[in-house]
């Protein structure tokens, strides 16, 4: 009698959550500090069934491969196939990104994924006056098919999927690929691969623009109708939230912005007379993976669910295809540090282990010097490695999303699916995301996001480490690429003897045709891809973009 | 005629975005954080040219320039800012400037005339401190 007394206090037990949390959890007390997520998201203690996590498994979860892909997109995920380990690379003239590409794939990467520089992103040659200082600089130079062809040089455009980081000229830039192809006779339905084209983010986040949103949003499902018709391997649009949070959004905003982003592209495509399930399954999606490490999990979870729920509910999708969000994912550039460059390799290495617990389909992980420059071969490699530990030491890749189930990865993917939602009828009840970026919603929104973030961390609310807490001063060097100035002479060059060689009378011609499809309102694709065959170049093309559809300029908000 | 900010107006300042970079954020808080230390802001808005920014500066009539850079054209940028600046005779207009900037050329560009380089991870109330001490307020 006595003993049994005794074990029954020592193995105490509270007879609820709250009782716990206000007896034992409150008797122990909890050290100084805040516990909120880099969202400024107040976390909860510990999350049991009584607080959250109540999931209804049917509805919410579901299969991996099943509606609504809460779980993954695929029934076997990583078991089936990894994920697609792809780095972005690009600098210099198109021989010096030949030859990281072939360096890439020698150790293993498995897809490709070009960087442009500023010119070729902002619609100018290396011969134009604006371009002045920036050629090859941030990304490689492509100004003509031949940069392209240059580009891809020894690589088989239809083994290797190519992603390409552009927007605003991304219409030429694919135009540029596709006519390589024709020319080394691979057909189109061959090719796969993505195009970034995500205009709306450019005016909310990247700010890379020629003209003005709605011209913008027309060019972007240009690339869409044509795809749907003609290269069904091919992505015609990556739907961007990675530069959304870089610009300092938070991880509900990242979320809403982008899939707010998707919905305006899909509301265009409809509009044009197109099928929901011709178009969606080839709409792709691109996240950030930042250092919260549940909450990027949870983020990933809830936008399988919500884009799933909008596509059926709101547009009437018929096929799971179309409901699919598949993403490509990189760890997040604003959260490396200049000071101790070296700690970057230990958070892209959490950050990455995120993006795969949820369920990514491709990876770029960030090198450690990219907070100073372009990333030298050796920092590359260590980055890559990282992503093949996870993906051959960890053993995460044996099950299918292992944290489903979690109360706690359970509570945080309702909460952000349902504030993202709430974001998401903010901007419908503003006439949908062309209107909301006109206005400069998103745009306010982020901004004031990134300024209290800024106060956090000034005020060491939020750490990060090496700068505002464990800073040493006297940093440690590590080697950094160092582009030539020789390049930029170089590109001017080339593209002078570029046009000078080209045949004078077609090209006029091809250039008129190319205006005419932009003022008769027609897809201007299949033009491009006979212009630029002709030798008509990138800037070229933007001047007509920039005659027919206007010049956007920065409100410049504060 | 020059003072220190003892004096009663308050410092201007123009934070500019120059070339084809867009990368607006830390433009942006800085701006916002100057303002709210008291100080006066303009900003140019992205992909300003350099004779745009110096324009503005003199119409503007600020005190300095802080100029953000994280495309890698720093080292084309302000050294072409402060020959234009030179060349309209407005050099008693200091540059400051912030950004993605390695070490080397952060040297490089301190002998050329650029007052003050700032990288990411500073916190704001240094840039603050920096400009309360260093800039002189024109009369």
């Amino acid at each position: 009698m006595t003993n049994k007394k005794k074990d029954s206090k020592q193995f105490k037990r509270s007879g609820s959550y709250k009782e716990w949390r206000a007896g034992a959890y409150a008797a122990q007390g909890e050290r100084k500090g805040r516990f909120s997520s880099i969202s400024f998201r107040e976390q909860p203690e510990l999350v049991t069934p009584e607080n959250g996590g109540g999931v209804n498994y049917e509805r919410d979860l579901g299969f991996p491969g099943e509606f609504p892909f809460t779980r993954g997109v695929q029934p076997t995920m990583y078991r089936g196939r990894l994920w697609t380990m792809r780095q972005f690379a690009g600098f210099g003239t198109p021989e010096d990104t030949n030859k990281r590409f072939k360096y890439l794939l020698e150790h293993g990467q498995t897809g490709l994924s070009t960087a442009f520089d500023m010119p070729s992103l902002m619609g100018y040659d290396p011969d134009s006056p604006r371009s002045i200082g920036e050629v090859g600089r941030e990304g490689v130079s492509v100004s003509t098919i031949e940069d392209m062809d240059t580009l891809f040089s020894g690589i088989a455009l239809d083994q290797v999927t190519t992603s390409m980081t552009i927007n605003c000229t991304a219409t030429v830039a694919f135009a540029f690929y596709f006519a390589v192809a024709k020319r080394r006779n691979i057909s189109f339905d061959k090719i796969g691969g993505t195009i970034q084209n995500d205009m709306l983010k450019e005016f909310i986040a990247q700010k890379e623009w020629i003209s003005p949103p709605a011209p913008s949003v027309k060019l972007v499902c240009d690339v869409v109708e044509f795809c749907a018709q003609s290269a069904p391997r091919f992505n015609p649009v990556s739907i961007s939230g990675y530069h959304i949070r870089e610009a300092g959004a938070t991880a509900v905003q990242e979320l809403a912005f982008t899939i707010a982003d998707g919905l305006a592209y899909v509301d265009h495509c409809l509009g044009r007379g197109m099928n929901v399930d011709d178009f969606a399954p080839r709409l792709s999606f691109f996240f950030d993976v930042h250092n919260d490490f549940f909450e990027e999990i949870a983020k990933f979870r809830a936008a399988r669910r919500l884009w799933a729920r909008l596509m059926r509910e709101r547009y009437g999708a018929k096929t799971e295809a179309a409901c699919k969000l598949r993403t490509h994912a990189q760890t997040a550039g604003v959260s490396l540090t200049a000071q101790q460059p070296v700690n970057n390799v230990a958070r892209v290495a959490m950050q990455a282990l995120a993006a795969v617990l949820g369920g990514v389909q491709s990876l770029h992980t960030n090198s450690m010097d990219e907070t100073l420059s372009l990333p030298t071969e050796d920092a590359v490699r260590v980055a890559l490695r990282t992503q093949q530990i996870i993906a051959e030491e960890s053993g995460v890749t044996n099950v299918v999303d292992p944290l489903g189930g979690s109360f706690y990865v359970e509570r945080l993917t309702n909460e952000i699916e349902a504030e993202a939602l709430e974001y998401i009828k903010r901007i419908d009840a503003l006439g949908g995301m062309l209107k909301a970026v006109e206005v400069g919603f998103p745009q306010k929104e982020i901004a004031e996001a990134a300024y209290q973030f800024q106060l956090q961390v000034d005020a060491q609310d939020q750490v990060i480490v090496g700068v505002n807490k464990y800073a040493e001063g006297g940093e440690q060097e590590i080697p950094t690429l160092k582009i030539d100035h020789v390049v930029e002479q170089q590109q001017i060059e080339r593209v002078k003897a570029f046009k000078d060689r080209r045949d004078k009378v077609r090209h006029a011609a091809c250039l008129q045709a190319v205006e005419a499809a932009c003022r008769e309102n027609r897809n201007v694709v299949p033009v491009l891809i006979d212009a630029v065959s002709e030798g008509v170049t990138l800037g070229e093309v933007s001047d007509v973009y920039r005659k027919v559809f206007g010049v956007y300029t920065d409100p410049g908000m504060l | 005629m020059t003072s220190t900010q003892a004096s009663k107006r308050p410092v201007r300042i123009l934070i500019a975005k120059a070339g084809l970079d867009g990368h607006d954020r830390g433009a942006k808080v800085i701006a916002r954080a100057l303002r709210d230390a008291g100080m006066e802001v303009i900003y140019t808005g992205l992909h300003q040219t350099t004779e745009n920014i110096v324009r503005a500066a003199i119409q503007e009539d600020v005190d300095c320039i802080g100029l953000s850079i994280l495309s890698g054209a720093h080292m084309t940028l302000f050294p072409d800012l402060l020959e234009k600046l030179k060349k309209e005779g407005a050099d008693d207009i200091m540059v400051f400037g912030g950004g993605i900037i390695p070490k080397d050329d952060i040297e490089q560009l301190k002998k050329l005339g650029v007052k003050e380089i700032f990288i990411p991870g500073t916190h704001t109330q240094s840039v603050i401190d920096w400009i309360s001490t260093n800039v002189p307020v024109h009369e």
